[in-house]
């Protein structure tokens, strides 16, 4: 398979894995694995990205990982942490690589105490807006407006903001990143490698299967979440805001909700607010940029 | 050269992480186990011991990091109770499925509800099944002996397991009595510095530990967790040997008192063991063919061992210091089950089940002086079998309250 070894991008994980096609997850997860290389730990909680930690006798990485419980890849991490820097093993990157529902929902406890004990641990979230892997249900991080399996309505309410929730806790690197702007990810996981403390990204990662989509469409939609500023690309070191993709003209919320299924029970007065959201979210970023 | 010093159990267990040299410890407090790692905090804090503190935010996370820390390839410690231990339920089962060895004190305190601050087993017996070795220990040097020789017992090829340490919350881990403290030196031959033999996450070494697995192999894989179970037993039996040469104390799966010729044998765990055997010399002096036998290895349960010495009685009284809920007290369902083979051929003892001391309530002479009375008085009876638990210690006005 010539194309296997002539493949230089993402690398460090194996190919022929079972996430879906036009899996987002599995992109970003290459691409974190790009930067950081193979001295690298990764630990992943029961979700879609425990598809790449493995199967029985076979796993996706290069490197050496292992299946946390859900809420708890932050304090493993935590431990993990700790004894490779007992041992004099410092260099060791620690990454968790966790979904929206093991971080936003029953892990934010782990991963607000590992952050404020400091330890320089690597936490990516892949956000790809609800529990996907039991079969799409609701998460904090589900959008109002968007059909899972328990909001068969749409979800009345807004998801919850974690990065907001972190950077107001103190972190020394927090961003956002999106699955279509994978060379200002690769940048952000770079300043994370380089990081003497914890450090969080949290990235868009739009889910074919459970949004309801065309599997080819997965960057496209990513692109315009960002385009519509309904998800909105920063990173504050030291808590210094930094929004690294500015929108100038801002495509509608409803362009972005069009492309999704998920949103067909949305109703007008959600998607206003959706868009009032988005309108209103990344004016309030920016506001705070130029405050700093 | 060892040292006596007065010390309680919590103090005595935290000693024992000390001289066991310790690499991580990860702890939350909780009565009566917050004294444990308040110490460790400071011997850390004064450099008496070369080890990180990580401070976790619930008991869920300091199992969880003890066990990254374990993976890293460093000996971790933690140690809990009651609520403690049952929010860290999830997680026993991982530190047991990766074969880490562990050594987590339990300082035992009652599980709500109602709420308790006080001693019984009813949090360690809900994590029997999780494939942890138990140890259950009666005084301060117990404790403080038990972290140290656990450590070996664990770190050991053939098994390769998390040991829980049980100290009686308050009776044991609140009072203060004369401990043994051996010395660096000793403790140091005794027990090499910890290398990992199995799991690890290193990335010269990578592998993919703990993956969802197949319904082709996960019983190959209990099977080993299994077989390392059973190991222990005789691993157990090896470190014991060492541990007297080097320290001169003698442990056994269990302690057995004047049960030789004893028509009639008490069962008991923990603290009240002493309370036991300060009854059976006394009624020995009567005339009264009585014994006593202190259960210290409850998981794996030594069942083979153990039907030896009791089937030789007519009668069996096991104190269980939980309720058994829906059935018997776990204890006593243990010695029931080993002494069925005895039992068939209809000359095994009685075996008579005993509830008591629960939520902290003493078990006084009295309450096993009634304990033996009942027993004699169902071996009298030829109640051969009696399938429920004697709440003995309970009040008249029980129903009432
Ligand atoms: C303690 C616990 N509760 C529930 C589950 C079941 N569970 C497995 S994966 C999952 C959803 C994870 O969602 P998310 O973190 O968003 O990852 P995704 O599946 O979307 O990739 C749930 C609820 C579990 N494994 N552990
Ligand atoms: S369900 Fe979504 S996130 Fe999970 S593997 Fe499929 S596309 Fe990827
Ligand atoms: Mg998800």
């Amino acid at each position: 398979m010539n194309i296997m070894q002539n493949q230089t991008r993402g690398k460090h994980l194996f190919h022929g894995l079972t996430s879906c096609e036009g899996c987002a997850m599995e992109l970003v997860a290459r691409t974190v694995l790009d930067i950081l290389g193979t001295n690298t730990v990764v630990l992943t909680p029961p979700s879609c990205s425990a598809i790449l930690t493995g199967f029985s006798r076979e796993t996706g990485w290069h490197v050496p990982s292992f299946m946390a419980n859900l809420e708890a890849v932050a304090s493993y991490a935590s431990g993990l942490r700790t004894g490779l820097e007992v041992l004099g093993k410092d260099k060791v990157n620690v990454v968790g690589y966790a979904g929206d529902g093991g971080t936003v929902d029953i892990g934010l406890q782990a991963l607000s105490g590992a952050i404020e004990r400091g330890h320089r641990i690597i936490y990516i979230c892949y956000d790809n807006e609800a529990y996907m892997n039991t079969g799409i249900q609701r998460s904090g991080a589900t959008s109002l407006g968007a059909w899972t399996t328990t909001t068969p309505g749409g979800k009345p309410t807004q998801r919850k903001d974690v990065p907001q929730m972190l950077l107001a806790q103190g972190i020394p690197y927090l961003a956002t990143a999106s699955t279509a702007y994978i060379d200002d990810l690769a940048k952000k996981v770079e300043k994370a490698k380089n990081t003497d403390g914890p450090s969080y990204i949290h990235v868009h990662a739009p889910c074919a299967t459970g949004w309801r989509f065309p599997a080819h469409k997965t960057i496209d939609i990513a692109r315009m979440a960002v385009q519509t500023g309904l998800w909105v690309l920063y990173e504050a070191v030291d808590g210094r805001l930094k929004i690294t993709k500015e929108i100038k003209n801002f495509k509608p919320v409803e362009d972005y909700v069009k492309m999704q299924k998920r949103f067909q029970k949305a109703t007008p007065e959600m998607i206003m607010e959706l868009q009032r959201f988005a309108t209103e979210g990344y004016e309030k970023l920016a506001e705070r940029v130029e405050n700093v | 050269m060892a040292k006596r010093k007065a010390m309680d159990g919590n103090a005595a267990a935290a000693e024992g992480a000390r001289l066991a040299r310790v690499q991580v410890v990860a702890a939350y407090p909780i009565t009566p186990q917050t004294p444990i790692v308040e110490k460790l905090a400071s011997f850390i804090d004064e450099q008496k011991l070369a080890a990180r503190y990580i401070n976790v935010e619930s008991e869920h996370s300091a199992l969880c990091a003890t066990i990254g820390a374990s993976l890293a390839g460093t000996r971790a410690f933690t140690a809990t109770a009651s609520a403690g231990l049952a929010l860290m339920h999830e997680i026993t089962g991982v530190a047991a499925g990766c074969r880490l060895p562990i050594v987590m004190p339990i300082v035992n305190r009652a599980l709500p509800s109602p709420w308790s601050l006080w001693c019984d087993h009813s949090d360690s017996m809900g994590e029997r099944d999780q494939g942890w070795l138990q140890i259950y220990t009666e005084n301060a040097q117990e404790a403080l002996d038990f972290i140290i020789f656990s450590y070996r017992l664990a770190e050991d090829e053939r098994v390769l397991l998390p040991v829980n340490v049980c100290l009686d919350g308050f009776f044991l881990s609140h009072t203060s009595e004369a401990v043994i403290v051996p010395s660096q030196e000793e403790v140091d031959n005794f027990l090499p510095p910890y290398e990992p033999k199995n799991l690890v996450l290193d990335p010269l070494d990578p592998m993919a530990v703990n993956v969802l697995t197949s319904p082709a192999i996960f019983t190959e894989i209990k099977h080993q967790h299994k077989v390392a179970m059973d190991n222990s037993l005789q691993v157990f039996k090896e470190v014991s040997q060492q541990f007297q040469e080097n320290f001169g104390r003698q442990y056994g799966l269990f302690e057995t008192y004047a049960c030789n010729d004893a028509e009639i044998i008490i069962v008991s765990m923990g603290t009240m063991s002493g309370t036991v055997r300060h009854l059976v010399k006394k009624m020995r002096k009567e005339g009264q063919k009585v014994g006593a036998l202190k259960l210290t290895m409850f998981r794996p349960f030594p069942g083979r061992e153990l039907a030896e010495i009791l089937g030789k009685a007519q009668g069996v009284a096991v104190i269980d210091r939980s309720a058994g809920l829906g059935s018997l007290g776990p204890l006593a369902n243990e010695v029931r089950s080993s002494l069925y083979d005895t039992a068939n051929s209809n000359q095994g003892p009685v075996v008579c089940n005993y509830v008591a001391g629960l939520g902290g309530r003493d078990v006084t002479e009295d309450t096993i002086a009634l304990i033996i009375k009942e027993t004699v008085q169902a071996v009298e009876g030829n109640l051969k079998k009696s399938y429920e638990s004697r709440w003995i210690d309970l009040l008249e006005e029980a129903e009432s309250i």
